[in-house]
């Protein structure tokens, strides 16, 4: 026996989540397994589709529009721009995100004071959109060093925005340690719990606003770093526009990000209400199969637990994920061992350059139109196995600010063709 | 890919020191004399640990498990002088931080050693602190006294002036209430009942019934630990009714405690007597084509994970890959969804639960497991009532200094637990059962209690 399912899907970030959600919905009874806790966590919370031409056109207006002229190795170009289409949808479905309404890309400040597009944002970082052209004022708190606002401020201002940005740094109140945990803000202003001021007990919404207060000249918005609640977080927002009279947003951090936790928890949500089955803490290592994949196993310290499915999704991640890893052999893929092109000279994985264009940054997967893995002899490697997200290569993401785009047009594909099958 | 200009600046990247001269550095050099755990450096500093960290979410003065774990072995490294800082003995060992970690940063096992390290070398031998923790890591050897003597026990041990004296001397909170001692022990019960010849018996009757053959290997070695043998022996029996119908034949080796509680409050020289007779009386049926079998997610993570981390033991890796939680391995072994759509309770167990995951069984991949394999049981419902920690983590809420941080954590749980459509709580942890109860004064069962009524009658 083992642990059976209709549909295996091995990874929980947003690729494994969207493919595991598409197949649910269509009705196949559906597992997800992660080795560790999502890599949400560890993202800004935006989701980018395309920011970025290959050729570093951009910032892109629509996305859309420039699909259609991507390279054909591109997952993009295997999957075609309705299904993309349709899987943001399925994205907005689920989410409480802003941006759906156009296919026109948003401008978000970031912590570092540039500016992103991207195509949908949180709701608490939507009042501070650079095309809007109301004045702005960010606001940092000094034991947060991953925010300097008057920093950010001055970036923003040199990359042209269209109003007077300022940043101001303050000592969040109360008597937290220097070196406190993003979660430990979040939970202080989701409970309203008490901080000192001047020897009196103040909830931490009021002392927090009455400190910023004074510092707001003519602005109409204030951005903070995104620790502004975790669970009650639109409650956190209202109370602090409310108390300070000016629309209040969040800027996204870098990890470990609230945004990306929000986001976690909203999809694991989902997949929850879909009636998936969902299982984290233990990597898959092992299949068995020819061509076709029988099962694959888990391992718990030695013990290897064994889950069959009918089809199966693989959605590990890149190089960054481990779904893809390299050693001065090779260039792999660990679990089912699928070929990844890569030059067999490792000097010339990579430009000499920094920011040159890396020839690993395109490292991943080569795939058949319906997702799945090819050999070197460009025949499918398992006919039940589909592949999404950045363990798929012929795209460089960070170049192209399209790593959420791919993950969830290529996990829509990827689950619901699967499901197809067992339908 | 920024479209801001850079701002103006004289840093000039210096050439990558990669030239025909360079040689790799020693970086420590004849060292051997400190412990560098492995995947320490795989560290980068997301701080995704300290997100998950449900102490470091309450109280601001704990540093979070990336300190207690890396940075403190990197401050080792740099400083022969360096003390284990003993905020180490606030984390509660709830184990959250491993499944975080992107990285694989064995963070629990850091933890563990820096805490044995601190009470080994730092903490004075004398102090109310170290006895009252001995004493309360030692749950085993005082159950073992009270079991003996349970109405007398149950009685002494809530006894209102008796537990101020317990608070005021010792620092063990006197806002709980002491878990009720089993009138007959787990081991009472199976011995009365005629133990393994009886189990074996009662399996091959299972087994004929279920048409399969008479001497099918189907044989397992119960981890019962101390709570299910002294305060819920109800959990042990329906483990064993349970496994029976499907056909198995159940030992109970000699066992002692798993080690947890001893772990988190570094007590690790007791943890490892008692690690060696489980290691001993499992390994020895390993060897015979027994699994272990826990009710308990904490001894399962124990024989599992903190074993083999912590201990040099012959045989451990054996017994914690051959290790699993009693639910767990009817799913693998057996078709218990098949079962379960096919049966139903009635009784005081047809019911609605709040379930609540413990934090060990999620590292286990676990923490799912009740409430998605309830689903399809006519007659009962559960409800997940959310990811947040109980709080009381073994030994932790019973010190009266972290009482209040332990509620704190809580909290949230017992929020969840009130919203929930149910009166009754669910869990496999047994200390986590008894912070439910506290926070709600609901009763608390055992997925196995559920499953054992549905499936196997009794």
């Amino acid at each position: 026996m083992a642990i059976e399912s209709e549909v295996l899907v091995v990874g929980g970030g947003l690729a494994g989540l969207t493919s595991a959600l598409a197949a649910a919905r269509e009705g196949a009874e559906v597992r997800l397994v992660s080795y560790k806790q999502s890599t949400l966590r560890q993202a800004s919370g935006l989701v980018d589709l395309l920011g970025y031409t290959p050729d570093g056109d951009g910032p892109l207006t629509d996305p859309y529009e420039a699909i259609p002229d991507l390279p054909t190795e591109h997952p993009y170009s295997t999957v075609g721009v309705d299904t993309v289409r349709e899987a943001m949808d399925l994205f907005d479905d689920v989410t409480d995100y802003a941006g759906g309404h156009t296919d026109t890309n948003a401008l978000v400040p970031t912590h570092g004071g540039t500016v992103k597009p991207t195509a949908r944002y949180p709701r608490s970082a939507a009042a501070g959109l650079a095309s809007d052209d109301r004045d702005l004022l960010l606001v940092g708190f000094d034991s947060m060093t991953d925010f300097d606002a008057p920093h950010a401020a001055a970036h923003l201002e040199a990359a042209g925005v269209p109003f007077d940005v300022r940043g101001e740094t303050i000592r969040f109140p109360g008597d937290l340690r220097a070196d406190a945990k993003v979660t430990r803000y979040a939970k202080l202003l989701d409970t309203n719990g008490g901080v000192a001021v001047r020897g009196r007990e103040r909830p931490a919404r009021e002392a927090l606003a009455q400190r910023v207060n004074p510092l707001v000249d003519d602005e109409q918005r204030v951005g903070f770093p995104a620790v502004l609640g975790d669970d009650d977080h639109a409650g956190v927002r209202a109370a602090l526009e409310s108390k300070m009279g000016v629309d209040v947003f969040e800027v996204p951090m870098g990890p470990p990000s609230l945004p990306g936790l929000r986001l976690e928890d909203r999809l694991f949500a989902a997949l929850d209400a879909a009636g998936a089955s969902i299982e984290t803490g233990n990597p898959v290592v092992d299949y068995d199969g020819g061509g076709r994949v029988e099962r694959v196993y888990v391992e718990k310290n030695g013990a290897e637990i064994p889950m069959t499915a009918d089809q199966y999704v693989l959605a590990t991640g890149g190089l960054v994920g481990k779904g893809v890893e390299s050693d001065r052999e090779g260039v792999y893929e660990p679990i089912f061992d699928c070929h990844v092109p890569h030059s067999d000279d490792r000097y010339d994985w990579f430009d000499t350059d920094a920011f040159g264009d890396h020839p690993f940054a395109g490292f991943g997967l080569r795939t058949d139109d319906e997702l799945r893995p090819l050999g070197t002899d460009e025949a499918v490697e398992f006919e039940n196995l589909r592949a999404a997200g950045s363990v798929l290569g012929g795209y460089d993401f960070a170049a192209e600010k399209s790593g959420s785009g791919v993950s969830i047009a290529t996990g829509y594909a990827a689950g619901t063709s699967a499901a197809a099958e067992v339908r | 890919m920024s479209d801001a200009e850079s701002p103006d600046t004289d840093f000039e990247p210096v050439a990558p020191n990669t030239g025909e001269d360079f040689e790799p550095t020693e970086v420590f050099p004849d060292s051997d004399d400190f412990d560098l755990r492995p995947g320490a450096d795989s560290c980068y500093k997301c701080s995704i640990c300290d997100t998950n960290c449900p102490v470091a979410e309450v109280d601001d003065d704990f540093p979070g498990p990336k300190f207690q774990g890396p940075e403190q072995w990197r401050l080792k490294q740099t400083d022969d002088d360096y003390e284990i800082d003993d905020s180490v003995m606030d984390c509660s060992n709830c184990m959250r931080c491993d499944n975080a970690c992107p990285s694989g940063v064995p963070l629990s096992q850091m933890h563990n050693t820096a805490r044995g390290e601190y009470v080994s070398e730092q903490m004075d031998k004398t102090s109310v602190e170290y006895w009252r923790n001995r004493i309360l890591a030692n749950y085993r050897t005082s159950a073992w006294f009270a079991s003996k003597v349970p109405r007398l026990a149950n009685f002494a041990m809530n006894f209102g002036p008796a537990r101020w004296v317990m608070e005021k001397t010792m620092g063990i909170t006197s806002e709980r209430d002491f878990p009720e001692f089993a009138r007959q022990t787990f081991r009472e019960w199976w011995a009365d009942r005629g133990g393994a010849d009886e189990s074996r018996r009662r399996a091959r009757e299972a087994r004929e019934r279920r048409g399969e053959p008479a001497d099918a290997d189907k044989k397992v070695a119960y981890f019962h630990g101390c709570y299910s043998n002294y305060n819920t022996p109800e959990v042990g029996k329906a483990m064993v009714r349970l496994y029976e119908h499907f056909g198995y034949e159940v030992v109970a080796p000699e066992q002692k405690c798993s080690g947890t509680p001893m772990f988190a409050n570094g007590m690790l020289d007791d943890a490892r007597r008692h690690a060696e007779v489980n290691v001993s009386s499992m390994s020895d049926l390993v060897e015979q084509g027994y699994d272990a079998i826990a009710s308990c997610t904490s001894c399962s993570m124990a024989l599992r994970q903190e074993y083999p981390e912590l201990f040099d033991i012959d045989g451990i890796e054996e017994v914690a890959a051959n290790t699993f939680e009693a639910v767990e391995y009817l799913r693998i072994h057996e078709d218990l969804r098949g079962a379960i759509r096919e049966a139903d309770v009635d009784g005081d167990l047809a019911d609605e639960f709040a379930y609540h995951a413990p934090c060990h069984a999620r590292n286990q991949g676990l923490d799912r497991q009740a409430v998605e394999l309830f689903r399809e049981l006519d007659g009962v419902g559960v409800e997940d009532v959310g990811e947040s920690c109980s709080g009381i983590s073994g030994t932790y809420g019973w010190k009266e200094e972290k009482y209040e941080k332990s509620m704190e954590i809580g909290d949230e749980m017992f929020d969840h637990m009130e919203h929930a459509e149910g009166d009754t709580g669910m869990t496999e942890c047994p200390t986590c059962a008894m912070q439910m109860e506290h926070g709600t004064g609901y009763d608390i069962r055992h997925p196995l209690e559920l499953l054992s009524a549905a499936l196997a009658g009794e």
